[in-house]
């Protein structure tokens, strides 16, 4: 197999039995990377010296017996994760010369293991976006049809992946930013447990909803990978102070007698046939494969895109109120005293879909409005929660789409944010309540274009989705399929 | 017409940690430029604060002092605006559910009764950074910022409307910063900034039930000032009133050198901030528990002590208000009653000579050369009748100069007093004899040279004969 092909366990042997050092494995991704950027555009950094440094530190380490299952392998962060020394522009003209003097923890998680840093991969702008074409560093292509969107906003972390780039990739999801891409690439998504990962270090889009996680090649990576983000972080106040599990060692477990909740909400007319298709198969496999399948009701999901539209852009209007110029990032040339300067480095700075979502935000919590749209919009995601907390009472996990329907055409959906939202209304129930979920690859459009199916967890009920995640790979081959870029 | 002003205040007490309120950086004052910042309060991307426990215990204790219930369940909030000195274009604050709520402070002035005033809330927040212009390093003629300050530990104690006079107004204030010097939650730094003081400022016709429009006075930094610019604010208003205009909701601006206020910003230009629950911090619950260890650990307060030097110590209320000034002096005096017990005798000294010297030299109590053993000791020496109490004030000049002991001092300079009658005697003889015309003169019925015989006699002894054997002796001998 080629070394750019590896899973992580798989390269991991690799290392461990010397057939490969981190080096080389390295060298062959910094050069897939310089080979298919230009087409596919995962990367807005390539950092081949920190690369080729981390690597000889990962062979040194290797050699001397200090070794994880993580340490050499050649990963990539989205470029929302700040690095120390490395430039990092969150997909924005605002950021486009920010080098951070610090690190967001869960970089350092990986890096203290060994990982090697390729690069910072190309994201919506600020993370808001469902197809990466916000992003101010150009566009990013789906490997399995260049003239499609990869998804968003991890579109470069989705991309990475399934035009082999790198191993395994970091992403944020806020409404579905990992999971979908993930979904439209082919690649295994996770959505931690809101608190589960750190978020100290990463770039805020929507605090109470942003969540950390990785995307990889199948689920044993990704549940290798939660393992080492996951923890308490005492930088990160939201951060939950609860025991990391093992999630690798439990994922053979099996899923004997799992009860599966199909929530009906999320089985709409309107849903692509072949997303409907794909949806049919795996209920199917994991029928056969034991799990007990219970109808469910989420009665509030309806209200969950609207709910979103106003928390997350309340919360990014404030967020987003620190790029002025002053202390870091871009500064407008020909700006004349105070207003002037931050008015401009704001207006030249940021794209049109974050001002569009600051604007959202800012009228949404502006006094007479307050209390009709930001707190009613938080008692909704109160009804969300609930709908989640009842349903799991009768089941273990469940089952749904990730997107209604596979990726669509760059420029397609440019001119209708409307219709762009809607390709979250899947996902963003799980970040309203704050829970995780998964995407699984499972199977292909008419077209040859990735679908996943969803599979979503109780609260910090990780492992179950992982098991589950991780029966179904073992029971079908979607996973294997690579893009022929 | 006749004017009822109705005042509130807004305090910013800044806190006594040793560092910042959401991020570990220390809060000295005066340091280097930037030189005290961090990720957190630069507001880089990607930081997040983290609540300094301090703060909390700090603001509980303010609470449990000022009579207020502490919030079981208190939220931290975003308050909005774009300054250069606010590094993330909002400041973290307490706007619904602050953490102390519903206190009130009793007042007296002079000659009136005690008068109760409600606090409406206490809430922390952070401090902003601060702008510097001019020469820069640099930077010709420019502006800067220095963020040493952002995040630094703020209560601001909000009271309602229930002042009717400066007067008022500065003795709620006053209290209120003995409070929190005396906690040691604040420094009280007024000029420094420590604790400043917004009023909020309006007249109704006297009877009416409708307050008037309000006008908010900032940057006010002493009591003086608090008591000059209420003033003019309140003769302001009655002026505009009566001159048939209207007062409009404004923010005010205090400027000490004239003595008056003037419009900074309307209520038209005044921001939205926007208020909302900061996402990035999680509610502080406070149960029970915490709020009794609190108030277990609180200190006796002033008005609890000034009691106490009433009712135990049998001081007039007065002494006793004096010496709880400040929470240093009371516990100087109260070493001073331990040491010696007359309460009274320690109290006379404490608020005579001892209080002089230190405002003479400038010095702080807790810098007094003279300790409260000391002081004690002396007073021994005038009880035991070895020296009178005017050598002992020659003592105690010597003692805070050379900071020895009184009894070294009174042996080094023969400063014992003389009880001795036959040396007197002999003193009062010879003064005798050198005033004849004195001594016919009283012997004649005027009574008042008496005072003239008893000054001659101590210069004599050069202060040191006992002055009640130098009454006795002189009566005789006058008498003949």
């Amino acid at each position: 197999m080629d070394t750019i092909d590896m899973t992580i366990h798989g390269l991991h042997q690799a290392l461990e039995s010397k057939q490969l050092s981190s080096v080389e494995a390295t060298k062959a991704m910094l050069a897939r990377i310089e080979a298919v950027d230009p087409q596919v555009g995962s990367f807005i950094t390539v950092t081949p010296e920190q690369a080729l440094a981390g690597a000889e530190a990962a062979d040194r380490r290797i050699a001397a017996g200090d070794m994880d299952v993580l340490t050499g392998i050649p990963l990539a962060l989205k470029d929302i994760f700040l690095t120390e020394g490395i430039r990092t522009t969150c997909g924005s003209r605002i950021l486009d010369n920010f080098i951070p003097p610090y690190s967001a923890t869960s970089w350092e998680k990986l890096r203290d293991r060994g990982a090697v840093l390729l690069g910072k991969l190309n994201q919506d702008e600020f993370a808001m976006g469902s197809s990466n074409e916000s992003s101010a560093f150009g566009v990013c292509r789906n490997p399995w049809d260049t003239t499609r969107i990869p998804g968003g906003s991890s579109g470069g972390s989705a991309a990475a992946i399934a035009a082999r780039q790198a191993t395994a990739t970091l992403g944020t999801d806020t409404g579905g930013s990992i999971r979908q891409p993930a979904s439209h690439c082919g690649c295994v998504g996770l959505k931690p447990t809101y608190g589960r990962v750190s978020r100290y270090g990463v770039i805020a889009y929507a605090s109470s909803l942003d969540q950390v996680g990785p995307l990889t090649r199948d689920v044993t990576d990704c549940a290798i990978m939660l393992g080492a983000l996951a923890g308490y972080d005492h930088k990160d106040s939201t951060s939950v102070d609860l025991a990391v599990p093992d999630y690798v060692a439990t994922l053979p477990n099996g899923i004997k007698g799992l009860k599966v909740g199909l929530p009906r909400e999320y089985f709409i007319a309107g849903l692509d046939a072949d997303v409907q298709k794909a949806m049919d198969a795996a209920i199917e496999t994991y029928r056969r494969l034991g799990a007990e399948f219970v109808d469910i009701s989420l009665p509030h999901t309806d209200y969950a895109v609207a709910t979103y539209y106003l928390i997350a852009t309340a919360e990014a209007s404030s967020n987003l109120a620190r790029y002025e110029g002053v202390r870091f990032g871009h500064r407008s040339a020909g700006a004349e005293g105070l207003i002037d300067m931050m008015t401009k480095s704001r207006s030249e700075g940021f794209g049109a879909e974050v001002k569009r979502r600051i604007m959202l935000g800012t009228y949404a919590l502006s006094s007479g409005y307050y209390d009709a749209y930001y707190v009613k919009a938080q008692k909704v995601r109160t009804l969300i929660m609930n709908d989640f907390i009842k349903a799991f009472a009768d089941v273990d996990v469940m089952l749904t789409p990730v997107a209604p329907t596979p990726a669509f055409k760059i420029g397609e959906k440019v001119n209708d944010p409307l219709q762009m939202y809607l390709s979250d209304i899947f996902t963003i129930p799980v970040n309203l309540a704050g829970t995780c979920a998964m995407s699984l690859p499972a199977g292909f459009s008419a077209d040859g274009l990735p679908i996943g199916v969803q599979l979503i967890g109780r609260p910090f009920g990780e492992e179950a989705i992982l098991r589950a995640g991780y029966a179904f790979e073992q029971a079908t081959e979607w996973h294997l399929a690579s893009a022929n870029l | 017409m006749k004017y009822q002003p109705v005042i509130g205040l807004e305090v910013h007490v800044q806190l006594l940690t040793d560092t910042k309120i959401f991020c570990g950086c220390p809060t000295k004052f005066g340091s280097e430029p930037n030189s005290q910042t961090c990720p957190v309060c630069l507001g880089l991307p990607g930081a997040l604060p983290v609540l300094n426990r301090k703060v909390v215990e700090f603001a509980i204790k303010a609470g449990l002092s000022t009579n207020c219930s502490i919030t079981p369940r208190s939220i931290f909030a975003r308050k909005n605006y774009f300054y250069p000195d606010l590094p993330k274009g909002y400041q973290i604050s307490q706007f619904e559910d602050p953490i102390c709520q519903r206190g009130w402070l009793d007042i007296q002035l002079e000659g009136q009764e005690p008068k109760r005033i409600g606090i409406t809330r206490i809430h922390m927040e952070e401090d902003a950074g601060k702008l510097v212009h001019g020469d820069l390093p640099g930077l010709h003629d420019g502006s800067g910022v220095d963020l040493n300050r952002a995040c630094t530990p703020l209560l601001e104690v909000v009271s309602e409307p229930d002042l009717r006079s400066s007067d008022e107004a500065v003795s709620y204030l006053k209290q209120l910063h003995q409070i929190v010097t005396w906690l040691g939650i604040c420094d009280g730094n007024m000029e420094e900034g420590s604790f400043r003081c917004d009023a909020n400022v309006s007249v109704m016709p006297v009877g009416s039930d409708t307050l008037g429009t309000r006008a908010e006075v900032k940057n006010v930094n002493s009591f003086k000032f608090v008591k000059q610019a209420i003033e003019y604010e309140i003769q302001r208003q009655i002026d505009l009133i009566e001159d048939g205009g209207t007062v409009v909701q404004e923010t005010r601006l205090f400027d000490p050198n004239l003595g008056k206020t003037r419009s900074m910003r309307s209520k038209e230009e005044a921001h939205d901030y926007r208020y909302f629950p900061d996402p990035d911090l999680v509610p502080l619950v406070i149960d029970e528990e915490w709020v009794e260890r609190s108030r277990r650990e609180l200190p006796e307060l002033p008005e609890q002590r000034r009691q106490r030097f009433i009712t135990e110590l049998g001081l007039p209320e007065y002494d006793a208000e004096v010496l709880t000034a400040n929470r240093a002096l009371s516990e100087y005096f109260e070493a001073g009653v331990a040491a010696h017990g007359n309460a009274k005798a320690v109290a006379n000294w404490v608020m005579g000579e001892i209080t002089r010297s230190l405002n003479d030299s400038g010095t702080a109590i807790q810098d007094c050369p003279v300790t409260p053993l000391l002081l004690a000791e002396l007073l021994k020496l005038i009880d035991g009748g070895t020296i009178s109490g005017k050598i002992a004030k020659t003592v105690f000049d010597e003692m805070w100069k050379s900071g020895k002991a009184p009894h070294v001092i009174v042996e080094e300079q023969g400063l014992v007093q003389v009880s001795d009658s036959g040396a007197i005697e002999a003193i009062i003889d010879g003064i005798m004899a050198a005033n004849a015309g004195q001594v016919e003169e009283y012997r004649g019925g005027k009574e008042k040279v008496f005072g003239f015989f008893v000054g001659q006699v101590m210069k004599a002894s050069k202060g040191k004969a006992n002055p009640a054997v130098v009454n006795q002796l002189l009566l005789d001998k006058l008498k003949g």
